[in-house]
């Protein structure tokens, strides 16, 4: 289109400019320089973290020799990891249900499902809080040895997760070519075999997209763990949460360099298996 | 689509599951949450008592929660989601434009970058503000080195909008990005080839055009900010309390469930109604669908 036109002076091609460049360059910098700074001082010698004074490893030795520490990155991996499971079965299993029939009232579920997405944090963390007191599961709970402990934060963190698993499975199934289940039903597999072997083949990338954005979330979520972990209970948003409240210190950004570590990855791997496959073999 | 009604086995299976769970853990909660909303603490031998509940006894929370220094810390939750939601759509555009006509080389990569640190866990990126912040923070260094400051820049109103900003620009940026790459730039052509300026093309057409994106970021952004309870803790300590930190307030320090349960609902009843002027607002906008 512009190809006798000098190359990013076109009217359009804002991409060049160089007032966007700068402003992007200002962006970037705001939201990295934060981030990158906390990476950069949990390697740093100096206690109180404000001059770089050399590199060490000590803050991560010290993050890992303390117990309380590891306790809730324990809590919080094994709530994720449950969580997850159970929020990726019931997301997947609704996504089906959303994506193969059609029944009455249909819109009105669809904004059902989408209620936990938008209540704020803090009123569906109070209400959960309400509601184990009120049925007395918080005292019984407690009072179970781990991981049961956990089971409330667990329940919770699903109500919370599944709801955004099914909306990534049910876009990857709307790209399914419903013929390939009728011809696998005509060449005599039952429906249980047409939905084992054609159906969550194809599902599977959104599953895994699901399951870690499930993870991510439940492993980050602090608002509301705050309200349904009983007092003795500690996840690891909950204990940086204590840190941070009495100070900063390079042991809180050791193990948050490390909470960073596993969230970007997997976002990362979400992100790849989301993406639309560039050669024919999706 | 099959009907459900054609294989109601299958149907049931599918969709029973998922839909306990939300009955049971979230909206039996809510319901919970709404009948305590219209109880009283119980009085038992003339005591206030800390775990017993009067329930269904009138809207007293309610109209507590109408008291003039509830509707002030309401109303000034209002403003500064508010201004914040303004600062992150006038950081948001120009990105969201930006990376639309980028190259197809650098687009992804762009894209990649504003969305990271979205998932970032919120209080760590929280803690690395109080970080830049505080009185011995980068900013202060810096600022230092040249002979100015130190100033106090964390618990105020400008740290908690600044982290607002901060931490749901993502959400800004995501629909109205979806809305620029679907935007018919041959418009954007035909009104700079009638001579239009680019201020003017930008004003009376990009604009109207990207308005679906700018109404979608707008609420998306506004309802977590207004909701936010980590960022006014953490940024704004006493001095720039937010809605939420009331309602954590009733819950945990000051134990009074029936009236924070009342705020909750004030605070749900805010949400939905931004969500209700959303779709009224999107109903009439004509533009890009996002």
């Amino acid at each position: 289109m512009a190809e006798q036109m000098k190359p990013g002076s076109g009217p359009l091609d804002y991409g060049n400019r160089l007032w966007l460049k700068i402003l992007f360059g200002v962006i970037f910098f705001m939201l990295y320089v934060p981030i990158i700074t906390l990476v950069a001082f949990s390697f740093n010698t100096d206690r109180r973290g404000i001059v770089w004074r050399g590199f060490t490893f000590d803050n991560y030795v010290k993050a890992w020799n303390n117990s309380s520490l590891i306790e809730a990155m324990i809590n919080s991996l094994m709530i994720a990891f449950i969580a997850t499971l159970i929020a990726t079965v019931l997301g997947a299993m609704v996504a089906l249900m959303l994506w193969r029939f059609r029944f009455p009232f249909k819109g009105a579920y669809e904004a059902f499902m989408g209620l936990p997405i938008v209540i704020p944090e803090i009123c569906m963390g109070v209400a959960l809080l309400l509601f184990f007191n009120e049925t007395g599961m918080m005292t019984a709970v407690v009072a179970m040895p781990w991981p049961l402990n956990l089971s409330n934060i667990i329940i919770a963190h699903v109500a919370f997760c599944f709801p955004f698993v099914a909306i990534v499975v049910r876009s990857r199934l709307v790209g399914f070519n419903r013929q390939l289940e009728e011809a696998s039903k005509d060449l005599g597999a039952s429906e249980w075999q047409t939905f084992w072997k054609v159906i969550v083949p194809f599902m599977m990338p959104g599953l895994v997209a699901g399951a870690l954005l499930a993870f991510t979330l439940s492993l980050d979520d602090f608002v509301i763990t705050f309200f349904t972990s009983g007092p003795e209970t500690v996840t690891f948003p909950v204990k940086v949460y204590s840190l941070v409240r009495r100070g900063v210190s390079p042991e809180i950004n050791a193990a948050s360099t490390v909470l960073i570590v596993i969230t970007v990855v997997a976002t990362v791997l979400a992100m790849k298996l989301q993406a639309p496959q560039k050669s024919g073999k999706g | 689509m099959d009907n459900w009604k054609d294989n109601r086995s299958v149907f049931w299976t599918l969709a029973g599951p998922g839909t306990f769970w939300l009955l049971v853990f979230f909206i039996l909660p809510l319901g919970f949450l709404f009948v305590m909303s219209f109880s009283d603490k119980a009085i038992i031998n003339g005591e206030v008592s800390i775990t017993e509940y009067d329930y269904l006894t009138g809207i007293s929370n309610y109209i507590r929660s109408v008291d003039t220094l509830y509707l002030t810390i309401i109303w000034k939750s209002i403003w500064v989601s508010a201004l914040a939601t303004v600062l992150c759509l006038l950081t948001a555009y120009p990105i969201a434009f930006g990376i639309c006509f980028a190259s197809e080389k650098w687009k992804p990569l762009l894209l990649l970058l504003v969305v990271l640190p979205f998932w970032i866990n919120l209080l760590i990126r929280t803690y690395a503000l109080i970080a830049v912040f505080r009185s011995q923070g980068y900013v202060n260094l810096a600022l230092g080195a040249v002979g100015l400051g130190p100033y106090d820049m964390l618990y105020n109103n400008f740290a908690v909008i600044f982290g607002l900003v901060y931490v749901y620009m993502p959400f800004m940026v995501l629909p109205l990005y979806a809305t620029i790459e679907r935007l018919d730039k041959s418009y954007l052509e035909a009104s700079l080839d009638l001579g239009a300026s680019q201020f003017t093309t930008f004003l009376k057409v990009t604009i109207p055009l990207t308005m679906p994106g700018i109404i979608t970021g707008v609420i998306l952004v506004f309802i977590p900010c207004l909701g936010s309870f980590l960022t006014p803790d953490l940024l704004g300590g006493a001095n720039a309390i937010m809605i939420g930190n009331v309602i954590e307030r009733q819950f945990k320090a000051a134990n009074d469930w029936p009236f924070g349960a009342a705020l909750s609902f004030m605070l749900m009843y805010a949400t939905f109604a931004a969500l209700m002027l959303r779709a009224f607002l999107a109903k009439r906008s004509a533009g890009v669908d996002v």
